[in-house]
């Protein structure tokens, strides 16, 4: 029988929520890595039972943890994310320059055919990968020395590089993006990148609102099987490109704030496309205190909110850029954590939601894989 | 700090360059990652210094290289302190030389994290 497993990334740990195809009852299992922020889990497409995790401290620096058998049992692989050479500076938050520095890392995304390379989007923003399921990593410097990164600045968590999406007809096409430098795309596995931010907007925040590179976007999304098609959610704005990056519009229509973290496209409609309005920059909980989720069917511009089962009053928590995923089932089971600790779900494409759980450590990530 | 399962004294074999046993405290943390309980014997050639002891750590468990000093720099990482016999030791270089007692094995050479919330 089908089923699902949410793998759960929070400030004090990691949680794996399973439950069978209809998504009613819920088993959950941990906290593992107890302590420790647990930014990301990712499992591999190809060999499920093969999962990631990225696991740190403040104290004790980052670990990369394996595993070989769905999460049951975990192994510490490989932690040295050397940059390549001399990292050089990019901006701090007053502009002036500033040592690049490993942090944490922020995403990993296996590989599409092989289960034993994974790529890491680390702060301070710099690209890794693994070809050896995670015993050492290398950087692909050809991204950091794009040429603009000594322009790249922090955003509030730091200068990340949060978002890698594969193209799965173009093994040698990746996009990432970097908080606050903009979206990247490589060609030829990474080796060179180019700026793919034409039409993107950051009043406020550049002196040219329109510069190349710079922009704070928060999230990138593909459906597989349509690669050329991306939708954004920025700092401020959702957008979307129908030419693999190449420009960029608006579709955040008539939602009733712009300003968000995650976006997901629905597994079995492209242009069915999620997001969770927040109020502000500075105000990083829900409008009106009601938190809503707001699907597009339209591919953007025409929003209805989604609130059945979601708090709809006195609701003051934020949903974090990785901490939305979709499973593949059918309907669709769309999945989200909160900075307040629960974890929603909907098995019917959004339409009614439940909390799994309610009371974790404040969700970083959340991702779902779908079970045979 | 209560610590299950001390070590015992140091072990002398007669010669003046005979590695001794010392005793290291770990942080929950950071026992819990290498899968040890109470404290952490190892053996150190003399003399013992905080480069040594750390070294030798390292080398018995090695998923603890990055934890405690950073990879590249080797130098402690910032929100770790290390404490000896009542002395903080956290700001003396690598060479520095452990008090006696904490050489002899008769007081651990203690790891903190430091004091924080979070």
């Amino acid at each position: 029988m089908s089923g699902v497993r949410v793998l759960v990334g929070t400030r004090k740990g990691a949680f794996i929520l399973t439950a069978d195809g209809k998504r009613d009852r819920w088993d959950v299992q941990g906290p593992l890595f107890a302590g420790w922020e647990v930014y990301h889990l990712k499992g591999s497409p190809i060999d499920l039972n093969r999962i990631y995790a990225s696991q740190s401290t403040g104290w004790f620096g980052q670990l990369i943890q394996r595993s070989d058998d769905g999460g049951t049992s975990w192994t510490p692989v490989g932690n040295e994310f050397a940059y390549e050479g001399v990292p050089g500076t990019h901006q701090w938050y007053d502009g002036t320059a500033h040592p690049w520095a490993f942090t944490r890392v922020w995403h990993l995304e296996p590989s599409l055919d092989d289960p034993d390379t994974v790529y890491a989007g680390v702060e301070d923003a710099a690209l890794f990968r693994t070809t050896d399921a995670g015993a050492s990593w290398h950087e692909l410097p050809g991204l950091r020395r794009h040429g603009s990164g000594a322009n790249w600045q922090p955003g509030a968590g730091g200068m990340c590089l949060h978002t890698i999406v594969l193209d799965p007809t173009r093994p040698q096409r990746m996009f990432i993006a970097i908080s606050a430098a903009g979206v990247f795309r490589t060609d030829d596995g990474g080796v060179s990148w180019h700026a793919m931010n034409r039409g993107l907007r950051s009043d406020g925040v550049l002196p040219d609102p329109e510069a190349d590179v710079g922009h704070c976007v928060h999230r990138i999304a593909m459906h597989p099987s349509r690669p050329d098609v991306l939708f954004m959610q920025k700092h401020w704005d959702v957008m979307r490109s129908d030419d693999g990056g190449g420009s960029w519009t608006e579709v955040s229509g008539n939602l009733p704030s712009d300003f968000g973290f995650p976006i997901e496209v629905h597994a079995h409609e492209p242009e069915t496309i999620y997001v969770v309005p927040i109020k502000s920059d500075s105000e990083h909980y829900p409008p009106d205190g009601k938190l809503r989720v707001y699907r597009s069917r339209t591919g953007g511009n025409e929003w209805e909110a989604l609130t059945s089962g979601l708090p709809q009053e006195d609701c003051y928590v934020n949903v974090l850029r990785d901490a939305m995923a979709v499973d593949s089932l059918g309907p669709c089971g769309i999945y989200f954590g909160t900075t307040g600790g629960q974890v929603y779900a909907s098995s019917d494409d959004g339409d009614h939601w439940a909390p799994i759980v309610r009371d974790l450590p404040a969700v970083l990530s959340v991702e779902v894989q779908t079970l045979p | 700090m209560k610590v299950r399962g001390a070590a015992g004294p140091a072990i002398a074999r007669g010669g003046a360059d005979v590695a001794v046993r010392l005793r290291v405290v770990l942080p929950e943390h950071l026992r819990n990652l290498a899968d040890v309980r109470g404290e952490v014997a190892l053996e150190v050639p003399p003399p013992a210094t905080i480069g040594r002891v750390l070294d030798a750590l390292e080398a018995l468990h090695p998923v603890l290289r990055g934890t405690i000093l950073d990879h590249a720099t080797r130098r402690r990482r910032a929100f770790v302190r290390f404490f000896a016999n009542g002395r903080d030791l956290s700001h003396e270089p690598m060479e520095t030389e452990l008090p006696d007692a904490v050489a002899r094995g008769e007081e651990p050479f203690v790891v903190v994290g430091a004091m924080a919330g979070g």
